[in-house]
């Protein structure tokens, strides 16, 4: 009886995984990086999330845009957490185009990071979602219950996934990478390691590291609702497993009677 | 309303004297739901209640979705972003309706094959499966523009694909295509109408849900044994049923708070893991993403679509009979759309005397795989058009229009059905163990 319904529900929901079910999985490479968001109760390394910005202020930001993210959300909770001044500060550091005085000045909290700069590189505002890492079995995304989608584990892995081989085709060189689909790309090597200087000394500066720590960030600035919703889903599994419960059993003793067995 | 005897609503003092004579609502509503129900209805029969709710939460999570959403091709996608970041509660009320859909589907699919098992389309329910099928037909109509309003990726060049089906009719295709998206390609005026009817349609699924219950209740529901409840008598009938309230609502209550602690940890762990990484980049009609997937409730459909190449004799056939008007991208357009027809005419295509699948011992194999088939063509619907995927969607294909073509009407003949149990008031004792002629089967509920 309730095997059955229970049965439905969980059949529907792994075979059913549409779009974890991306057609044509690649070859790609995708490292299974830990990050410290998965999981039931994960949250965002807050520490990871500044020395992110950092790396992509640094480098990511040179072509590459976030035009859905306003500066103001980098002092959000649950976030990268910055001070109210070094969000002012840090906005101030971007020119926006201003409609009303019809001229660029410097950005305030309230502003939107600036979109892309270069027409061929892609806005990462939600690349981490944009990307699923995981794809398998068959096919049918079911390791994603488990793994989840692998945005951010895809982003890391393209940008330690250089093997340094180069080619040039039709004028443009591409270079070779194990996580990218088809293991050519146009973008060159972003990362080395050691591009970066944390001010927390103790931060590895591996490529690994970093990359994982833009990743994390990434992940951010997809889903920066992410801890909220999380625990509005564990305050509302809880509930409702209550609610359950309570109906079982006053639906136990309802039936009781008809089903001429003894009341509890 | 119902056939069923039982008691009817009596309007006790005066109020309630006077309101009855001008509007017997109260006692619609009461008739409603102290509808006499059949007792034995097992865990199967939920999923109407799910149905519903689900109907209410997309209707009402619309509803606040719709005040931040702007129906612009250039303002779309952002403005779904500024409700996932910056309107207060947006990100929970846009996941509860995103992957509220898939619940609706979940719900619904479980529903149909609970029909299909159970015979619930034979006499005299044809009229409650007809209608459902229609509001099965709206909700994918509903739910195929829904996917279009994010103006992601996958909602753009999915639209394009699944438009220009309507392109595959002969002569006339090209035409209703244009009429379709209100231009000769996927833009603005397709996202506004799209907008429009997806505004619309699921307040005409609700009014087809009210004839549906409408129709249920006047037939009874049907039941596992597919026995009808005794009518000769509301002694009798009291014996087979039990009210709907509170009976039911308990029951059926206590399994939605169940599907929604599911429901509530996909939306709270993995709100993306039934869609598709692809619509979270903004549309764009020069770049084709590398496969064009529907989502997850349309694969086992698109995979009959793309089942019937040019290389199939019975599309070569079909092309050559009619002078190539049916090409082969015309015949996955009505296998399609067939596959749906064929499932509407269950009730004319089943010959079995015997109406639940419980006592038919061939068909429940037949129907068993029929559920295999289901869940093999929604995966490989979403595979690369490649070997072995296509021979795959061949073979499942094919299988769905025999089980309802050849298998449900010769097994009606072929098939010796065992016999059910004589009222539904046996088959209820018998589960739970009770002694014929214990009287008190008409139960009081616990105080």
């Amino acid at each position: 009886m309730l095997k059955k319904l229970a049965l439905t529900t969980a059949v529907a929901l792994g075979l059913s995984a549409g779009g974890a079910l991306a057609a044509g999985g690649s070859d790609a490479k995708i490292e299974n990086y830990a990050f410290s968001f998965e999981g039931l109760t994960g949250s965002f390394d807050q520490n990871q999330l500044q020395r992110g910005l950092q790396v992509y202020t640094e480098i990511c930001a040179a072509c590459h845009g976030l035009k859905y993210v306003s500066f103001r959300n980098l002092s959000d909770d649950g976030g990268p957490a910055l001070p109210e001044d070094q969000v002012f500060a840090y906005a101030e550091e971007y020119e926006v185009f201003d409609a009303a005085i019809d001229d660029f000045r410097s950005a305030t909290p309230a502003d939107k990071f600036p979109a892309s700069a270069l027409a061929n590189a892609p806005d990462l505002s939600l690349m981490a979602k944009a990307r699923a890492g995981f794809h398998g079995p068959a096919g049918t995304g079911i390791s994603q219950l488990i793994n989840g989608m692998g945005g951010p584990e895809y982003i890391a892995s393209l940008l330690a996934g250089y093997t340094g081989e180069e080619k040039e085709e039709a004028g443009t060189i591409l270079y070779e990478n194990t996580a990218f689909p088809g293991g050519w790309i146009s973008m060159a090597p972003p990362l080395y390691g050691d591009d970066v200087e944390f001010a927390d000394e103790d931060a590895s500066t591996e490529l690994e590291d970093i990359a994982q720590d833009v990743s994390a960030f990434l992940m951010w600035t997809a889903e920066p609702k992410m801890m909220a919703r999380k625990q509005a889903g564990l305050t509302g599994l809880i509930f409702l497993s209550v609610l359950s419960v309570l109906l079982y059993l006053t639906n136990k003793r309802l039936w009781a009677a008809a089903k001429g067995k003894k009341s509890a | 309303m119902s056939g069923i005897p039982h008691d009817h609503y009596e309007p006790k003092s005066d109020g309630q004297k006077w309101l009855h004579k001008r509007l017997p609502v109260v006692g619609l509503l009461y008739d409603t739901l102290m509808l006499p129900t059949p007792k034995n209805l097992n865990w199967m029969w939920i999923w109407g209640i799910v149905l519903t709710f689900t109907l209410a939460l997309q209707i009402i999570t619309g509803i606040v979705l719709v005040m931040h959403y702007v129906p612009h091709v250039d303002m779309a996608f952002a403005s779904v972003e500024h409700i996932m970041r910056d309107v207060n509660g947006g990100h929970m009320i846009r996941y509860f309706h995103m992957n509220g859909a898939s619940l609706f589907f979940v719900a619904v699919y479980a529903h149909i094959f609970r029909g299909l098992y159970y015979g619930s389309y034979k006499a005299p329910r044809e009229v409650t499966w007809i209608i459902g099928m229609l509001i099965y037909l709206l909700m994918m109509g509903t739910a195929f523009m829904g996917y279009v309003l994010p103006w992601g990726q996958m909602s753009f060049h999915g639209t394009a694909v699944i438009t220009g089906l309507f392109g595959a009719i002969p002569f006339v295709g090209e035409s209703i295509q244009t009429w379709l998206l209100g231009a000769s390609a996927v833009g603005q005026p397709a996202l506004n109408r799209f907008f429009s009817l997806h505004y619309l349609m699921p307040f005409i699924i609700a009014g087809l849900v009210i004839v549906h219950i409408w129709a249920f209740h006047t037939t009874g529901n049907n039941n596992p044994t597919g026995v009808e409840v005794r009518r000769t008598s509301k002694e009798e009938a009291e014996r087979d049923t039990l009210p709907f309230w509170p009976y039911f609502v308990i029951k059926d209550l206590f399994a939605l708070a169940i599907v929604l602690v599911v429901f509530m940890a996909v939306v709270g762990f993995m709100p993306n893991y039934l869609g598709h990484p692809d619509n979270y980049i903004e549309a764009n009609a020069l770049v084709t993403p590398a496969h064009i997937v529907p989502e997850w409730y349309f694969l086992p459909f698109y995979a009959i679509l793309r089942a019937f190449t040019a290389e199939v004799w019975v599309v070569q056939l079909a092309d050559f009979v009619t002078f190539g008007i049916v090409d082969a991208k015309f015949f996955g357009v009505l296998a399609m759309f067939g596959a749906i027809a064929v499932m509407a005419l269950a009730p004319w295509l089943d010959t079995s005397s015997v109406r639940s699948g419980r006592y038919r011992p061939m068909f429940k194999w037949w129907f068993g795989l029929l559920v295999v088939d289901f869940f093999v063509l929604m995966w490989v619907g979403a595979r690369p058009a490649e070997f072995p995927y296509d021979v795959i969607s061949l073979i499942a294909s094919t299988y769905w229009f025999a089980y309802f073509l050849v298998i449900l009407p010769l097994l009606g003949i072929i098939e010796k059905p065992m016999t059910p149990p004589t009222t539904i008031e046996d088959d209820f004792n018998a589960h739970y163990g009770k002694k014929d002629g214990t009287a008190d089967a008409v139960a009081t509920p616990a105080e």
